[in-house]
């Protein structure tokens, strides 16, 4: 199961039948283009002399869940404008629910749910009148779309605020309005750009576990994300993007397994000491990082890493032995220098 | 075409839906402003100029001649009020436009829609402005009744130019000087408070080439039941504000889809 950490137990039913298809895909990378719902070969975007997203491959196969992670400005967004069938491809294939964005734009965006990265809601109407309008914008009939909000309104847990104005709303429930509006037209895939950027732990989770029941229910969601914990969370497979170009791709273990150790054994030593270390600390893990206040040793079995420092008589202020994560992926391939 | 119809109602349906928050506090503006300017100026100011010579004004009285007048540069003056803010608030403050073109329709039904909604708001208003002059008796002719698409006309003449502009914009910071040296000086100067021929003779093809001044030729000749005496100077009026209306509604699609489509 590709699912990792909380949510994953009860979530085995609904996803088996198709991890299994994201599988096979998966093991060999066939040509999948009859069969992906999004299909990308070198994915290109230029802006006059800049390149936001450089020649990118990649496929999205029905009732997956897929993750664009990268650091701001790595093109994910670029990327899910594309899609969206919003923003012209410079060079490359795409094709989006087997259509082509460039002559089918209407009709693809016709079955796409769409929820961006800022928020595009209408603060002049109130919340139930945002989802019964942006309904309209598809054709669908008053009737039809009073039904569909109304259901939303319950899925988002906004029934309470429906006659309210969207102006006062929290972040959280703004993008939960969001979200549900993005569902109006019965989408057969779900684009989230940075669905939980700027919320807090409750409002994460609450909106962590409405995608994992779209997710049940067979919609292909497609998200693009800077925190690992909700890549790891939410996502099967993902990409990690850096500098407009795919560096890695393959469901969060994978990458871990890849790219780090199972475990990580942080030590941190009192001012000063760190530096007369000197050699004594290479020979106990796959790889070590120096840090400017700790060292990170990545290796299978923390514990025995921390043992082992221990017997060689260094006294660590603190020692930390936790699971590798996507984190440790993600600084490992996009480096740690802040991007600005 | 029907799919174009379709998808630009839909956006009209948007504005529709957000004009009905203020819909009464914006008719009872759009009755009351006819109603003060034409007391201050028609009656007021109409009662001095009218005790001069009797042939100023071919004869009319000051408020028959300014109320059609008034008619098409208030109609103007709402037409680049509803070109500007709303325009520039869907592209970057609310955004709205953006949400619209996430679903199946497309920059140029956005576009046309926002236009088709700034000409029924001018429906509405030059609708209230004609009925006031009946009111006032202001009106010399049941002609009058043409004011009301001429003066749609005219607003529109403004409305496709002016979105046009305001979807190249950032910022509101503009919008200033489109009013100040553009709206205003036309309010005034184009034939609205006094005939033309009064300015000085450097500045009147000015006036002969802005959309106001023909909005304004219009009304006025329906109004005082004129306007069939010279069809062709009627032609070439009508004629130039539509030349402004198709010419502003082709720039304000390109400039929304060249806007949005990045």
């Amino acid at each position: 199961m590709f699912l990792q950490g909380a949510g994953g137990d009860s979530g085995q039913v609904g996803v088996s039948a198709r991890s299994t298809v994201s599988d096979v895909r998966c093991a060999s990378m066939p040509d999948t283009s009859a069969t992906s719902l999004i299909h990308a070969r070198g994915l290109t975007k230029r802006f006059g002399a800049f390149t936001a997203v450089d020649a990118v491959d990649f496929d999205v196969a029905p009732g997956e869940a897929f993750g664009f992670l990268g650091p701001n400005g790595a093109g994910k967004t670029s990327t899910m404008r594309m899609i969206g069938g919003v923003s012209p491809v410079t060079e490359g294939t795409l094709t989006v629910l087997g259509l082509d964005p460039a002559r089918h734009g209407p009709q693809i965006r016709a079955r796409l749910g769409v929820a961006p990265q800022q928020d595009t809601l209408d603060n002049e109407l109130t919340v139930r009148e945002n989802l019964i309008i942006y309904g309209r914008y598809f054709g669908l009939s008053r009737p039809e779309v009073a039904r569909r909000a109304d259901e939303l309104l319950e899925f988002a847990q906004l029934t309470e605020r429906r006659n309210d104005q969207v102006e006062p709303l929290s972040g959280g429930m703004k993008r939960r309005l969001t979200i549900a509006r993005a569902l109006i037209n019965e989408p057969q895939l779900l684009l989230l750009d940075e669905p939980t950027t700027g919320l807090d732990p409750q409002a994460r989770h609450l909106l962590w576990d409405r995608l994992y029941r779209l997710k049940q229910q067979g919609v292909t969601l497609v998200l693009t994300t800077h925190y690992m914990d909700e890549a790891e969370q939410l996502c099967d497979r993902l990409v990690v993007m850096d500098k407009a170009k795919i560096v890695a791709e393959g469901s969060p273990r994978d990458l871990i397994e890849r790219y780090s150790s199972r475990e990580v054994t942080e030590l941190r030593f009192p001012g000063g000491v760190q530096e007369t270390l000197d050699g004594q600390l290479d020979d106990l893990a796959e790889r070590i990082e120096w840090l400017p206040d700790r060292v990170l040793l990545y290796a299978d079995d923390g514990e025995a890493v921390a043992v082992a420092a221990h017997e060689r008589g260094l006294r660590p202020e603190t020692v930390l032995v936790r699971r590798s994560t996507l984190e440790d992926v993600f600084l490992r391939l996009t480096g740690r220098t802040l991007i600005e | 075409m029907t799919a174009l119809v379709g998808t630009v109602g839909r956006v009209f349906e948007h504005r529709a839906l957000s004009y009905r928050r203020t819909w009464r506090s914006s008719i009872f503006t759009s009755f009351l402003s006819p109603v003060f300017f034409l007391a201050a100026m028609g009656l007021g100011l109409g009662g001095l100029v009218d005790a001069g010579p009797s042939d100023t004004l071919g004869g009319v009285p000051y408020i028959a001649f300014l109320a059609p007048g008034l008619l098409a540069a208030t109609v103007m003056q709402t037409a680049a009020f509803e070109s500007t803010f709303p325009v520039l608030g869907g592209l970057v403050w609310n955004r709205i436009f953006h949400a619209m073109h996430a679903t199946p329709i497309e920059p140029r039904d956005i576009a046309l829609g926002h236009l088709a909604w700034v000409a029924v708001r001018m429906t509405m208003i030059s609708t209230i402005f004609v009925a006031v002059i009946v009111a006032f008796g202001a009106a010399r002719s049941w002609e009058i009744v043409l004011g009301v698409p001429a003066a749609v006309l005219t607003g529109m003449a403004f409305a496709g130019p002016i979105s046009a502009f305001s979807a190249t914009q950032k910022t509101m910071e503009k919008f200033n000087a489109v009013f100040r040296f553009g709206v205003t000086p036309l309010f005034l100067f184009s034939g609205t408070f006094f005939p033309v021929d009064q300015l000085p003779i450097f500045l009147q093809p000015i006036a002969w080439v802005t959309p106001l001044y023909h909005g304004v030729a219009v009304t006025r000749a329906l109004s005082l039941g004129t306007a069939f005496d010279d069809p062709l100077a009627l032609v070439v009026h009508v004629g130039v504000l539509l030349v402004f209306v198709i010419g502003g509604a082709w720039l304000t699609v390109r400039a929304v889809e060249r806007r949005m489509i990045r």
